[in-house]
């Protein structure tokens, strides 16, 4: 474990130091936050019908989502795309480590250190200055108790691992394709739609609802963010962490057979 | 047993196809024309551990393919190897573990990070225990000069003190071999002196085997006890820098200064290369026409100013090789 966790250490310290980049997504993603606010508080405004979640409801799942943005698996890694184009990916198998292990590392430290800086601010913002300027129904209230945070907390942990296992095996696949212009858009628009970033799932109609519990995605953004604002009972979140450790398990597998035949498909051809 | 074995070594690549133009990217969907390339034909050679062995070749000769065997990231397609009897490409992990690899064109250090930081990732990436890195990580400074670059980020390094940090990082987990692959390329003149007598210590004082590939004849002829040429995926040649010259061109020069540059020499035996003004280059066999005879005759017959006697540069000799390799083809 220990040459990754150095790695990681290393690459989460690198991630830091790109604060121009924090700071201009920051600002996007603020803007974007209000934006979609206004469109849901138009939305609610405009019905009489009974909603399938309260607007209170909506805003933590607005602001969260514009917090964690950059935890979200919808793009790939330059160097490593760069690496496989080149072919140069062959010399990374010159350091004794596992492959799989020192990329999915590589993708853990991109995500949290890049997200680590845009979301404290956003958070301390829609948290606190929002209710201090008077904008009480636009602000982010905290989770209805201590169990409801602390499960919060360990649903994030698993988004972060869920999201570098999708993202690796992602890597994996270009071992394919070569150039990531396929993989990576398609990716994007699943993980922003599927996982309820764009609109939260449970205002998407009934229909739709099996398909995303389908997939792996709603455990990227749905789950943590509704068990935040309290919208799952307790009794059913454990069966959702369960869920969200399954797919962790499921697609590190994925990763990990997909990049180990990479591996071999490299040293029979050369790259 | 020899501390690398190599036996029937051969490898293929399949190289698609495509005929120019759009009609031709049209047919390439439907029809997959694919060549077979031969990088490796039947290489055999063994080298024995504390050797400084040069491997060279013209441009897609089958260095490389070699060397990425060798160090456990291509598997062949027929024949045997065997590094200290290890199979690299069965226990790849392991196998890189005890071997340091340069690439002269890349680097293995972290470009943001600050040499010391990528040396100290390096101590727990190879697992180097404590002391021993503490050790490696001294002598290494203090052989290849690196204290003054230990603070600066890679990026900011010029490339022969990038490639000094590179020869060290890749020795820090006191590899029994390392492979050099171009380590003088894009160096200027300074710097390659540096380079080259850096691998000599670390082949001579801590008993590195070393495996140079380069296309620079003066870090072959610097360094290296054995040659071996590889063209073709074949080896060509392989045995000591004399051997090699004696098999390919025995001949020797003489360059001369005239007082008079009018003058003309007429020997026999001896070939006349190029007069450049008041110098003549002479080439001629040493076997046939003794130097100092050669000499003597050119002295009664007419004024010199100066002369000297050279062997034929090792680029001739092997540009010759090579010449005569795809004349044979």
């Amino acid at each position: 474990m220990k040459p990754y966790l150095a790695y990681l250490q290393a690459r989460f310290g690198l991630m830091l130091q790109y604060r121009a980049a924090a700071l201009a997504g920051m600002s996007t993603q603020f803007f974007w936050g209000f934006v979609k606010l206004m469109i849901f508080e138009a939305f609610f405004n405009s019905t009489a019908a009974p909603m399938p979640m309260e607007f209170h409801q909506v805003v933590a799942y607005v602001w969260l989502g514009q917090a964690f943005l950059g935890l979200l698996p919808w793009n790939l890694d330059r160097d490593i795309q760069e690496m496989i184009k080149t072919g140069s990916v062959a010399y990374e198998l010159l350091r004794p480590l596992d492959l799989y292990g020192v990329w999915y590392t590589r993708t853990l430290a991109w995500r949290t250190g890049a997200t680590l800086l845009r979301s404290i601010p956003l958070l301390l913002v829609s948290g606190i200055l929002l209710p201090l300027i008077g904008a009480e129904k636009w602000s982010l209230s905290l989770p209805p108790n201590f169990i409801y945070g602390g499960l919060f907390a360990l649903s994030m942990i698993m988004v972060i691992l869920l999201s570098s296992a999708i993202t690796t095996l992602a890597h994996g696949s270009l071992m394919w394709t070569i150039s990531g212009e396929g993989v990576s858009p398609i990716l994007g628009a699943m993980v922003t739609i599927f996982s309820g970033m764009v609109i939260p799932l449970p205002l998407f109609p009934d229909w739709i609802q099996p398909l995303f519990s389908l997939l792996p995605f709603r455990a990227l953004v749905d789950v943590p963010f509704r068990i935040y604002s309290g919208s799952i009972p307790l009794a059913e979140v454990s069966r959702e962490l369960l869920l969200q450790a399954a797919w962790i398990v499921v697609l590190v597998a994925a990763g990990r057979r997909v990049i180990g035949r990479g591996i071999k498909k490299l040293v029979i051809q050369g790259g | 047993m020899p501390q690398i074995e190599v036996i029937n070594l051969s490898k293929h690549f399949h190289v698609s196809e495509h005929s120019p133009g759009l009609k031709g990217s049209l047919k390439g969907f439907l029809k997959y024309k694919r060549s077979k390339v031969t990088a490796l034909d039947e290489v055999s050679f063994s080298i024995e551990k504390g050797e400084l062995v040069g491997y060279i070749g013209p441009n897609g000769a089958g260095k490389s393919t070699t060397v990425k065997i060798l160090s456990g990231i291509l598997v062949p397609d027929e024949g045997e190897c065997l590094v200290e009897g290890r199979v690299p490409w069965k226990e790849r992990v392991r196998h890189v573990g005890k071997i340091g690899v340069v690439f002269g064109q890349r680097t293995q250090l972290w470009w943001d990070l600050p040499v010391a930081e990528s040396f100290a990732l390096l101590k727990e990436i190879y697992r180097i225990p404590d002391e021993i890195f503490r050790q490696n990580r001294k002598t290494l400074v203090e052989l290849l000069d690196l204290d003054p670059l230990l603070s600066i980020p890679v990026r900011q390094l010029s490339l022969g003190q990038r490639m000094r940090c590179d020869i060290a990082a890749a020795l820090l987990h006191q590899p029994s071999i390392l492979f050099l692959d171009e380590p003088t390329i894009g160096l200027d003149a300074v710097a390659k002196l540096a380079v080259r007598d850096i691998i000599r210590k670390i082949n001579r004082e801590k008993g590195v085997t070393v495996i140079l590939t380069t296309h620079d004849m003066d870090d072959i002829e610097a360094l290296c006890s054995r040659v071996m040429v590889i063209g073709q995926g074949r080896i060509l040649s392989d045995g000591t820098l004399t051997d090699l010259r004696e098999r390919v061109n025995r001949e020797r020069r003489l360059i001369i200064d005239l007082v008079d540059g009018d003058s003309t020499i007429n020997e026999p035996g001896v070939r006349l290369i190029r007069k450049e003004g008041h110098r003549i280059y002479l080439a001629y066999d040493p076997e046939a026409v003794p130097t100092e005879k050669l000499i003597s005759r050119i002295a009664s017959s007419c004024k010199i100013r100066d002369l000297y006697v050279e062997n034929t540069p090792i680029e001739e000799i092997i540009a010759q090789l090579y010449r005569d390799m795809e004349y044979r083809r």
